[in-house]
């Protein structure tokens, strides 16, 4: 018997498939004609030399990389808490939650806006040192002259705004671990302790491949909570390449670090694809 | 009722100390945003409003461009919204409803998109707006936006259209209704409010957005473009106040959305 093909999904997926091609896929092969080819339509590499020869590349190489290696351990901690607390059923779960996930839907502009008023030199920060007598007067958290202080800002407001996404994959992934087996951990004597690295950690193993993944490539983009909190202060790789676009108006240098961004993302993904596969592909 | 062990209670200790992690700056920004402008400039500052007063927002409102902007954000949200959900809603009703072949793989180069960092795409994409002579207008943003929000609508919209038993569909078809009129009257009203909050995270995901905008936009700004350009020259109580509006929809949205929470992200990161 031979059925009729139906050609009913195809129609309904056509759309998007052309608006991906369009808006995603063209775009991508752009960027890299963009940031590859001079003015004469010539393949060359001088953009991407000027983008290497420029004096904050290697800042905002390092910037970028010093920022995600600092921040995502943390927000892993944050996060898993936050994940195990909800999972506990304290009183109010709902309530907890709804707090914890609110930063979910706010933007990194308002989360840098949000913490330069903490860390302004007249900010809430210092108001508080000085109200429980710690300072005697403000200290200038955001000075240009201790980069150290500006990144820790940063950090915080990064962990502050983006734990709450890494909290909901790790709510989802707890709730698909089956109770027996932490009731039979606890059954056995296994303490808080043992039942999170002994069962919860390996079981959540997929959920956090998928939030490190999902994070680092955020991570790469980092741009408004910088420019709020630095301001000229410090430089990241996407903060350059809006620099480059609109303030020096090469847009083949900005299509340079857009590049950068993708391969760097693209290798992490990969990166981590490998080196963390999930227990069953491991044992296979 | 059971007496609390400490076990307990140090899990709520620990619960209030998170939320009030995040409740605190929120709570700081808005004191801020409702102060008078002579009581920001102030140190050290009230931690509590004395003296609440409307000034330093109305003076965010009133500068020039803000209002505009609001326009324009709200606009390319809306449009942001109708695209990716006339786009990816038929997408993801085919992965939920149909077999086919090439279905696997279409999900799988939709999910891998959140491998690509979308945004930076934006300019390549305004040399070709340019070119086109989009450059600078609300519909070279939502378009953009759309690109942003379509793998993620199109996983939403098929895990929501996947939860409706596709029973009641075919039921609906014996007794005489058409494919079309099936998924009319009983696929759609089951589904709406499904539909409704990844709808809602669209127009977030808009309203936030920054990077593009900024890219995407001269003259013509959205609101964190435009907050996001005059930023650093900008006094305290417009980069406060600013901030405080910036923040408002991402608080009341999440309120609506609180029960899809993980309808919208459970079932998307897999």
């Amino acid at each position: 018997m031979t059925r009729k093909m139906n050609w009913e999904p195809y129609l309904l997926l056509l759309p998007s498939f052309f608006y991906l091609i369009f808006f995603f896929g063209w775009p991508m092969l752009q960027a890299f004609s963009l940031a590859l080819r001079g003015e004469d339509g010539g393949w060359t590499l001088a953009h991407i030399q000027r983008m290497v020869n420029d004096t904050f590349f290697r800042e905002a190489v390092i910037t970028t990389i010093a920022l995600i290696v600092a921040i995502l351990p943390i927000q892993f901690l944050v996060a898993l808490a936050m994940a195990l607390v909800v999972n506990a059923r304290p009183r109010g779960a709902g309530l907890f939650l709804y707090f914890y996930a609110v930063p979910l839907a706010i933007s990194d502009l308002a989360a840098g806006i949000v913490w330069f008023a903490i860390f302004t030199q007249r900010g809430y920060l210092n108001t508080i040192l000085q109200a429980i007598g710690l300072i005697e007067k403000p200290i200038i958290f955001l000075n240009y002259q201790k980069p150290l202080w500006v990144l820790m800002a940063i950090v915080i407001a990064e962990v502050w705004r983006a734990t709450a996404i890494i909290m909901v994959i790790l709510v989802a992934g707890l709730q698909s671990i089956p109770n027996d087996y932490l009731e039979a951990a606890e059954i056995f004597g296994a303490g808080l302790f043992e039942r999170v690295t002994q069962i919860i950690l390996p079981l959540l193993r997929p959920s956090l491949q998928v939030a490190l993944i999902l994070r680092t490539i955020l991570a790469f983009q980092a741009f408004a909570v910088v420019v709020a909190l630095a301001g000229q202060g410090a430089t990241v790789l996407a903060k350059e390449a809006y620099k480059w676009y609109t303030d020096i108006r090469n847009p083949h240098v900005a299509a340079a670090y857009a590049g950068l961004i993708m391969v760097l993302s693209i290798a992490t993904t990969v990166f981590y694809l490998r080196t963390l596969r999930t227990p069953e592909e491991v044992s296979l | 009722m059971r007496r609390w062990s400490w076990s307990r209670v140090w899990l709520h200790v620990l619960a209030v100390l998170l939320a009030l992690w995040v409740i605190v700056p929120i709570y700081l920004i808005a004191v801020a945003a409702f102060s008078p402008r002579d009581v920001i400039y102030k140190y050290p500052k009230p931690l509590f409003p004395t003296q609440v007063s409307l000034e330093t927002m109305l003076f965010f409102i009133r500068s020039s461009g803000v209002l505009d902007s609001v326009r324009r954000s709200i606009v390319v949200a809306l449009l942001t919204l109708a695209v990716s959900m006339a786009v990816g809603a038929p997408a993801g009703y085919a992965l939920a409803r149909y077999v086919f072949p090439g279905r696997d793989t279409f999900r799988i180069a939709i999910v891998s998109t959140r491998a690509f960092p979308i945004v930076i795409l934006s300019i390549p994409l305004a040399v070709s707006f340019i070119n086109l002579g989009l450059y600078d207008s609300v519909i070279s943003v939502a378009l953009m936006h759309t690109a942003l929000a379509l793998p993620f609508t199109i996983l939403v919209t098929s895990s929501v259209f996947a939860s409706v038993p596709v029973d009641l569909e075919e039921a609906a078809m014996t007794l005489g209704c058409s494919r079309l009129g099936a998924f009319w009257r009983i696929s759609l009203p089951l589904t709406l409010p499904g539909l409704a909050a990844a709808a809602i995270f669209t127009f977030v995901l808009s309203w936030n957005e920054v990077f593009a905008a900024a890219i995407l936009t001269l003259r013509n700004r959205t609101l964190p473009a435009h907050v996001l350009s005059v930023l650093n020259e900008s006094p305290l109580p417009f980069r406060f106040a600013g901030g405080f509006f910036l923040l408002v929809p991402a608080l009341i949205f999440m309120l609506f959305i609180r029960r899809y929470l993980f309808n919208l992200w459970g079932r998307v990161v897999r």
